[in-house]
């Protein structure tokens, strides 16, 4: 095997043999962490040059679950597409469905009401919470702390009744649609809710005592995967990875889009940008979307819950044996589906992994002419060679949990 | 963002430093957008990252998109964020689909680094070529796989539904 | 019952003789064949591969281990993580064209008796997602013994779907279907196989993997 050096590359704890120094002749082994491995949150494949037990040089290789969901949209009508796009980043499917209907509602020029936008961010913040739970669990079970899966998915079931119970789906629910939500939530939705809510504070101190002052927990995530705040800017990181960074940088505050203008909430910032305090970003977060949604649930405005725009929105079904124009559009929307004219949009929002963007591209007829998103964890996922090179095999696995990439939005 | 009259004083900035590289700019839906010679993209870029009134340090998104049949037929997006102002700024730059060969365009990885995997992507699927881009391979597909999916003329591929019913009443 | 008294009396004694002999031994005694046995064991105990493409994955294996839906019920929550020492598949999630070869490497390397379970619309039929990048159904290059409808399926869909196969095991089927997937003599061994002698090819590819690396 031919003897590799990569100059500039220290080993974080000294030479691998003392009394020599870092130009020595070195044999580095090519592995390759393939798709399919418990500790690689999906199907990534990774190309790992290691020196021993340190990373040399690594590159990731995807597209092992890639959809063709951007091009199958291009042959469905606008309200079709909604069930494709959640399917992309599949843990935070109400922001998929967000970004599309916003960047939609925005190309027609469409208001929602007020009703809709609360009942909008009040499931964009449960699905944060139920993001957040999934990854909390996946991560602490690669670290070794196998009790936190069963904790958190104790949480995540919760969740799920509750999306069951008002969207009638645990998973990929189809909720949102373009001019507001497609349903009222229920009668007994809002006591399970916050009953829920009264309970996820404790449940997320109760993890906190477990891993917070852990000291195998600590040593792990201590210093690991330290990039610098400029260089993840640069690599256009976003998400609770900048935010650890010390960046206060959140889509939800600086830009208004549904109801975060009115609800009081904080941003967690961490300061070195290490693992540990992603961890910390991220659990302070989900207590924050606890407090947004308890803001959300008092505040919720009477009214409608999807616009009254025929011409977008599907009529009420009582409407359909008593009026003869509610048929015609329901006719309408359903078989064809409304035209948008020409014209293109950039919405982004700000999912659980960082910026979320939908393009639409409209071309005066009934199906989108290019739907693309700028999915966080494609562009997030940039940052894991800057992060694992020059550490060890195990700090790569923790980082790259830390990461929280979602294969699914990955590859799209 | 910059609004219409923000947008037209952009423009002429631009044109002092760099003539001609501005083909156009709209303010559609409340987002403004320059079209830009594909030649120049890379000073525009730059002027709008570096000069000291701009500040769109930041690219969200890199993607393209095929507008089939109108002419010139593909375009490079760059979606531009100024943190500071929290401004967004939508750079096109318009490419024809060559008789032989592929649209090429110079590679921005030096200015944004983030546009690595993004142009990776683009040229995955639409056959667009970055000069100077380091690793210009497939990213998503299989290596080998022949062809630019997202193209508006590519087909969409897939199997048509067999029903039982159909298949057992009519052969 | 002062009957049964009155045989277990004479059982003791030596004194049944015959008929009256086997028609005791066969109540008392639970007389199976070892196939049924064997199907009864391997059921119960299965150790399914840890395996998720996409949404699915999140549903299952990761929901269904959890303790609302405890796989461990049945006997399966024993995950591993090797093809090797796993028994069971469970194709959760979309099978992209780039992961096709990979699934089936997967199958390969697993050891026989083998089961797989095609989780969800997508791997058993491409699902919503009839287009250039999907294999429309995992049916198309490896025999799957069962599939479970759904986008995603509950897990409760997945457990009902998990007891049907444990009951086709212990039915124990003749597995002589799965030549019509060539998926006889495609078996893939660590050593003294039909392709264990050193491959050219692969030395070369692997060479060529490091220059990726290098470039």
């Amino acid at each position: 095997m031919a003897s590799g050096h990569v100059p500039g590359v220290k080993h974080p704890y000294g030479p691998l043999t003392p009394g020599t120094s870092d130009a020595a002749d070195t044999e580095v082994m090519t592995i390759n962490i393939g798709p399919h491995h418990p500790a690689t949150h999906g199907v990534l494949r990774l190309v790992v040059d290691l020196d021993g037990e340190v990373v040399r040089d690594l590159k990731p290789v995807i597209g092992y679950v890639h959809t063709g969901i951007e091009k199958s949209c291009e042959d469905k009508s606008y309200w079709k597409v909604i069930p494709f796009v959640e399917r992309m980043d599949y843990v935070s499917y109400f922001f998929q469905m967000e970004a599309f209907c916003g960047a939609v509602e925005r190309l027609i020029d469409l208001e929602i009401p007020p009703r809709a936008k609360y009942l909008r961010t009040i499931f964009l913040e449960l699905n944060r919470i139920h993001s957040h739970l999934v990854w909390l669990g996946t991560t602490a079970l690669d670290l070794g702390a196998i009790s936190m899966l069963w904790y958190c998915f104790r949480e995540r079931d919760k969740i799920l009744d509750l999306f069951e119970m008002a969207c009638g789906q645990r998973m990929h629910t189809r909720y949102f649609q373009v001019g507001g939500v497609i349903e009222d939530i229920p009668r007994g939705f809002e006591p399970k809710l916050r009953e829920f809510l009264a309970d996820m504070p404790i449940r997320v101190q109760q993890y906190q005592a477990l891993l917070d002052r852990n000291e195998v927990f600590l040593s792990r995530t201590k210093d690991v995967g330290i990039v610098s705040r400029e260089r993840l800017l640069e690599l256009g990181v976003t998400g609770p990875l900048l935010r650890a960074a010390g960046e206060p940088w959140d889509l939800r505050k600086t830009f208004d889009y549904l109801a975060y203008p009115e609800m009081d909430f904080k941003i967690p910032v961490g300061t070195v940008g290490d693992g540990y305090d992603r961890y910390r970003v991220r659990v302070a977060e989900m207590v924050e979307s606890v407090r947004i949604v308890e803001q959300a649930l008092d505040g919720l405005p009477e009214g409608p819950f999807i616009a009254d725009d025929r011409k977008y929105v599907l009529p009420p079904r009582s409407e359909l044996s008593t009026s003869m124009e509610s048929l015609i559009h329901h006719f309408k929307l359903v078989t064809e589906g409304y035209r948008v004219e020409a014209g293109e949009v950039y919405y982004a929002i700000e999912s659980p992994r960082g910026e979320l963007g939908c393009f639409v591209l409209a071309d005066g007829s009934s199906k989108p002419a290019r739907v693309h998103f700028r999915d966080p964890s494609f562009v997030n996922l940039q940052a894991f060679k800057d992060m694992s090179v020059g550490g060890y095999v195990a700090d790569m696995i923790a980082s790259l949990g830390m990461l929280d990439p979602i294969l699914g939005g990955v590859d799209r | 963002m910059p609004d219409g009259p923000g947008l037209e004083l952009i423009r002429g900035e631009i044109e002092q430093d760099h003539p001609g590289a501005v083909l156009d700019t709209s303010f559609d839906r409340d987002q403004p957008a320059l079209v830009v010679d594909p030649a120049q993209i890379l000073a525009v870029l730059a002027w709008l990252r570096d000069a000291p009134g701009q500040g769109y340090r930041f690219l969200s998104s890199l993607h393209a998109a095929d507008y089939l049949p109108a002419e010139p037929r593909f375009a490079v997006h760059y979606e531009l964020l100024n943190r500071d102002r929290v401004e967004r700024l939508r750079v096109k730059a318009l490419l024809a689909n060559p008789t032989e060969g592929l649209p090429e365009i110079d590679s921005c990885v030096e200015l944004f680094p983030t546009a690595e995997f993004q142009e990776r992507e683009a040229y995955d699927f639409f056959g667009i070529v970055f000069r100077g881009h380091p690793d210009l391979t497939r990213i998503l597909l299989p290596d080998d796989y022949a062809g630019w999916p997202q193209r508006r003329d590519f087909p969409i591929g897939g199997e048509p539904v067999a029903f039982t019913y159909n298949e057992r009443n009519y052969g | 019952m002062r009957d049964r008294q009155l045989r277990a009396r004479d059982m003791l004694r030596g004194d049944l003789e015959g008929e009256d002999l086997e028609r005791y031994v066969e109540e008392r005694v639970v007389m199976t064949n070892f196939d049924k046995m064997l199907g009864w064991a391997r059921a119960n105990s299965m150790f399914p591969l840890t395996f998720g493409l996409a949404c699915c994955a999140i549903e299952a294996p990761i929901s269904l281990v959890t303790a609302r839906y405890d796989l461990a019920r049945f006997g399966a929550e024993a995950l591993r993580a090797s093809p090797r020492q796993a028994d069971m598949i469970i194709l959760s999630g979309r099978v992209s064209i780039k992961m096709a070869p990979v699934v089936r490497r997967l199958y390969d390397q697993m050891l026989e008796p083998k089961w797989a379970i095609s989780m969800g619309a997508c791997s058993s039929s491409g699902g919503m997602f009839s287009n250039y990048a999907v294999v429309q159904g995992a049916d198309k290059f490896m025999p799957i013994d069962l599939h479970i409808p759904g986008c995603p399926p509950r897990p409760e869909a997945v457990l009902y779907g998990f007891t049907k196969l444990q009951r086709k095991i212990m039915g124990n089927p003749d597995q002589g279907w799965r030549q019509r997937y060539n998926a006889a003599g495609t078996e893939e061994w660590a050593r003294g196989g039909p392709r264990s002698e050193p491959n050219p090819e692969a030395a070369e590819a692997y060479e060529e993997a490091r220059g990726l690396i290098r470039a």
